[in-house]
């Protein structure tokens, strides 16, 4: 039917899809940098409000929103959570019906952002802190978006289930018999975070990976905030896959999990930030993308959210991991874009849901 | 379902104009417009590719492709076994409230007018707190009273029983609603005559009460199998994690990206035609059942008297009840103020975070709340007219073609929700009318699906309300519209008022047509919640459970204040 025609289908024929992270066919000027100007700050407050799509897990999206909203009183931000894939969907079929209700989006498949760009719905700004802090691989050259977060996909388990010496080392230990029906894992159909891990998985470990895993007998949850809850609940001992960021949370806050960081690598996932074109609030979400890069904002999502920053003003929270020293799988956002649905069908067959 | 109507003495066509008849042709319009068109797009769908071109190919993809006959095999199994376990549970449950001295018959169904009006998927995010097998309450406090070790768990509800149980918790109560109903109805002479004739207590139940009770008791095992076969909450909540499909799950699934429209056009249509024939299937038993009671309302229904047993009933009654009512409702309270939701809460424990984020951090929550509300409110009043006004045309046979306004009223009992959703999806999402994205997608879904009950229950107030009275008015000079106005709508508030609640608290829960029609600016409470099942936001969802339950039961109580509602309900939920 008209509106759930594939984009990817619809631009297959087109091409020039040999892209290398964020590159573009297309290369128009940059666009100047912009900071937080009083008239920036008075058109936005006009209009009120700004519509945030984004990933994020819920509690952490909804505490940026507030920390804007308490820089910037006067307007709301609403949060529109889902599962990036998800949320991919939800735009398309909202732009299809000519429904324009996002003002900016976070995705945690940047594969999206290649897609969006190319169909020209996202708006070129280029924040201040993106143009003179963030590395050339971690924004668009047309300044359509910028990394707002990196974390990794990881493994994790309960440590009042599971002993420190007994935990899984690697992917590879999960397939250990002992851990049948034991095991945890988000859904690549529904997460950005899974689909963008899935990739790099099957690229680095092949896909009789999965095939061995799904034998495993594993509980099969959507996002991939939800292994790190799983395991604090005490539902399952291990999670295969699962945001950094949340077993940080989870682990601060004295519930027993504790990371594991796969001796193969872990999958790095990068979700960046874009405002839209015909977004309905277009001061706010400019407003708004340039506070969340920030080093405020950055620090926040570090130090309460988890994540991970590309701001070099932002500082490693003790007691975790050092960002330099885990070991990542390498993305590629373009090569999730254009296998995004040979990934989802691959695993669906895999795991049956 | 629908009775057998009284004879009405014959009339003369209205000479001049009547607005009766400009009425009649809007609304069957109307209705056309409501059912007709999504139902059409839908089968249309389902016989083209993307072209759109002519193709069979959705069809054969559905009996070859594994991924689709697994799910519609897991869906036949999951119904038998739900409809086999709710008569088996129902049956017994409905004969010792209606014919029993079982003490506490009224509370027994107070709580099963409760399991009615829980909102199935609430049920199931319920369970999965009681009966996870590692952190469920259930299964913490048979390990603490046990000993057993960590892994070892009673009950794991992420498994084909586990959601046959959690369905049948929720569809229980439509066959007891409707063997209660039909006991009640047992006109108690027979069973006298029968006493005369020297037979016992036990023998007089057996071969009199219980094949009188029969027919109903089928219709009910049909009504239970619909339910469980269109059902969309539950098995997303519970069968997804477990790694299998319902056809209910795998229609919304082909959804996702990239969305399948046409093959999900093609999922739609067994559940369609299966619902049709299951419905036509239940007419002609419950006709039968008309027979069989006809002519006997003399006799007051004679109870059995249990005797020593009449305590173990009791109990038995209140440990099926524990299940749909007591153990969930708990679970969801100690998930609201806990600090981790498979914690048993205790007083040092208790939190109110769960509360402040859902209602103060939460930005999804106020305008989710508002449209459902909206939403609610505008069914209910919309839903409500359309059936009085339907009800009045064909009761009093006011027009001729009254019996195509009863056959659309009552047609969209036939479409299940996801298949309503699909439809309309796919009607309402391309020129000339473009709903999808506003509240009116949302609102036409929703009078659909409320509107064979909302006209079931004003077609019987209706047909209690004699047309004499009516016609004195009309002899007296008024229209038809004004005697309706000054006669029937008072004689019939209570009605209407019972009726406007019914499709208020039936808006409110409903999940599966909503979630394939809501966008970004149009969630309801429903489909909130079931994203954050989705990120696993168990006391969140809690919080916004109890909400709903809160508002649920308000309206459920206000209505039974009404005098004579209280067993209206129960008889015609």
């Amino acid at each position: 039917m008209r509106t759930t025609i594939s984009r990817r289908e619809l631009l297959a024929g087109s091409g020039a899809l040999a892209l290398t992270t964020y590159a573009s066919p297309i290369r128009a000027a940059a666009p100047e940098p912009s900071t937080i100007t009083p008239a920036l700050i008075e058109a936005a407050k006009k209009e009120g409000k700004v519509v945030f799509y984004t990933s994020i897990d819920l509690p952490l999206a909804e505490k940026i929103a507030k920390s804007f909203e308490a820089k910037f009183p006067g307007i709301a931000v609403r949060v529109e959570r889902s599962g990036a894939e998800r949320i991919f969907q939800r735009i398309g079929q909202e732009y299809a019906s000519k429904i324009y209700a996002v003002d900016c989006a976070n995705s945690s498949d940047a594969a999206h952002f290649v897609a969006w760009k190319r169909d020209g719905i996202l708006a070129p700004y280029l924040p201040e802190d993106v143009a003179k802090f963030y590395p050339a691989d971690h924004k668009d050259p047309d300044g359509m978006f910028a990394s707002f977060r990196t974390w990794v996909s990881i493994i994790a388990y309960n440590s009042s289930l599971v002993k420190a010496e007994d935990a899984p080392k690697s992917f590879a230990d999960l397939l250990d018999p002992k851990w049948a029906g034991k095991i945890v894992k988000a859904h690549p159909g529904y997460s950005g975070t899974i689909m963008t891990a899935t990739y790099q998985m099957a690229r680095d470990l092949g896909w009789e990976y999965f095939e061995k895993l799904a034998k495993q007998r594993i509980m099969q949850v959507q996002s991939s905030a939800d292994p790190p809850k799983k395991l604090a609940l005490g539902e399952r001992a291990v999670m295969a896959d699962g945001n950094e960021y949340n077993i940080f949370q989870l682990k601060e806050s004295g519930q027993p999990v504790e990371p594991v960081y796969a001796t193969e690598g872990s999958p790095l996932i990068v979700g960046p930030n874009g405002i839209f074109k015909n977004a309905p609030n277009p001061n706010a979400a400019r407003l708004f993308q340039n506070y969340c890069f920030t080093p405020e904002c950055q620090q926040l999502i570090v130090d309460v959210g988890g994540l991970r920053s590309i701001h070099p003003q932002v500082k490693d929270k003790p007691g975790r991991k050092p960002w330099k020293e885990v070991k990542t799988m390498k993305d590629d956002p373009a090569a999730v874009e254009k296998m995004g649905e040979e990934i989802k069908a691959r695993y669906s067959k895999i795991f049956k849901v | 379902m629908t009775a057998t109507a009284l004879p009405l003495p014959e009339r003369a066509p209205s000479a001049g104009f009547d607005a009766t008849r400009l009425i009649f042709y809007a609304f069957a319009l109307l209705l056309c417009a409501l059912i007709v068109a999504p139902m059409s797009w839908l089968i249309y769908y389902a016989f083209v590719d993307r072209t759109g071109a002519f193709t069979l190919s959705n069809f054969a993809a559905l009996v070859t492709d594994q991924s689709f006959s697994d799910p519609l095999i897991t869906t036949l199994i999951l119904s038998v076994s739900t409809s086999a376990i709710c008569c088996a549970v129902a049956a017994p449950m409905g004969w010792l409230v209606a014919r029993t001295d079982m003490p506490g018959a009224m509370l027994v169904r107070y709580l099963v007018t409760a399991s009615f009006v829980t909102p199935p998927f609430l049920g199931a995010i319920a369970w999965e707190l009681l009966a996870a097998p590692n952190s469920g309450l259930l299964n913490q406090f048979y390990r603490y009273v046990t000993g057993a070790e960590a892994d070892a768990h009673a009950v794991n509800i992420y498994t084909f029983p586990g959601l046959v149980f959690v369905i049948a918790c929720y569809t229980f109560p439509y066959v007891f609603v409707l063997v209660a109903n039909a006991l009640d109805r047992i006109p108690g002479d027979l069973e006298d005559a029968s006493s005369i004739l020297g037979s016992r207590t036990w023998n007089t139940a057996r071969r009199i009460t219980v094949p009188l009770a029969l027919p109903a008791l089928l219709a009910g095992a049909l009504v239970a199998f619909l339910q469980a076969m269109t059902l969309f909450g539950s098995p997303a909540i519970l069968a997804i994690p477990a790694g299998y499909h319902t056809m209910t799950t795998k229609i919304w699934s082909l959804f996702q990206y990239p969305p399948k429209a046409e093959l999900a056009a093609a999922a739609s249509l067994p559940l369609l035609i299966l619902t049709v024939l299951l419905l036509r299937a239940e007419r002609r038993i419950l006709g039968r059942r008309g027979y069989s009671v006809v002519g006997g309302k003399s006799g007051q229904p004679r109870l059995v008297r249990l005797g020593n047993l009449k305590w173990p009933a009791l109990a038995l009654c209140c440990f099926v009840l524990l299940n749909p009512i007591i153990l969930p409702y708990g679970a969801l309270l100690n998930a609201a103020l806990s600090p981790v939701a498979s914690q048993f809460v205790t007083l040092k424990t208790a939190t109110l975070h769960n509360i402040y984020f859902v209602f103060y951090e939460l930005s999804a929550t106020k305008l989710a709340v508002q449209n459902t509300v909206i939403l609610g409110v505008l069914t209910a009043t919309i839903g409500t007219v359309l059936a009085v006004v339907i009800s009045y045309l064909t009761t009093r046979e006011a027009v001729r073609g009254h019996r195509v306004l009863n056959f659309l009223a009552t047609a969209p009992v036939a479409i299940p929700g996801i298949v309503l959703g699909v439809g309309l999806f796919l009607t309402y999402t391309q020129p000339p009318f473009v709903l999808y994205g506003t509240l009116w997608i949302l609102l036409i879904a929703f009078i659909t699906i409320s509107l064979p009950a909302a006209y079931q229950q004003l077609q019987s107030a209706f047909r209690s309300v004699h047309p004499e009275l009516e016609d004195a008015s009309r002899i007296l000079g008024a229209t038809r519209l004004k005697a309706l106005r000054q006669i029937t709508a008072p004689l019939l508030r209570t009605s209407v008022i019972a009726t406007w609640c019914f499709i208020f608290v039936g808006t409110i829960r409903e999940l599966s047509a909503a979630v394939m029609l809501f966008t970004s600016e149009t969630k309801v409470v429903s489909v909130l919640i079931f994203d954050l099942n989705e990120s696993g936001d168990l006391a969140a969802i809690s919080v916004l459970g109890i909400m709903m339950l809160t508002i649920t039961f308000a309206v459920v109580i206000a209505v039974n204040r009404i005098p004579g509602f209280g067993s209206v309900r129960l008889r015609n939920a």
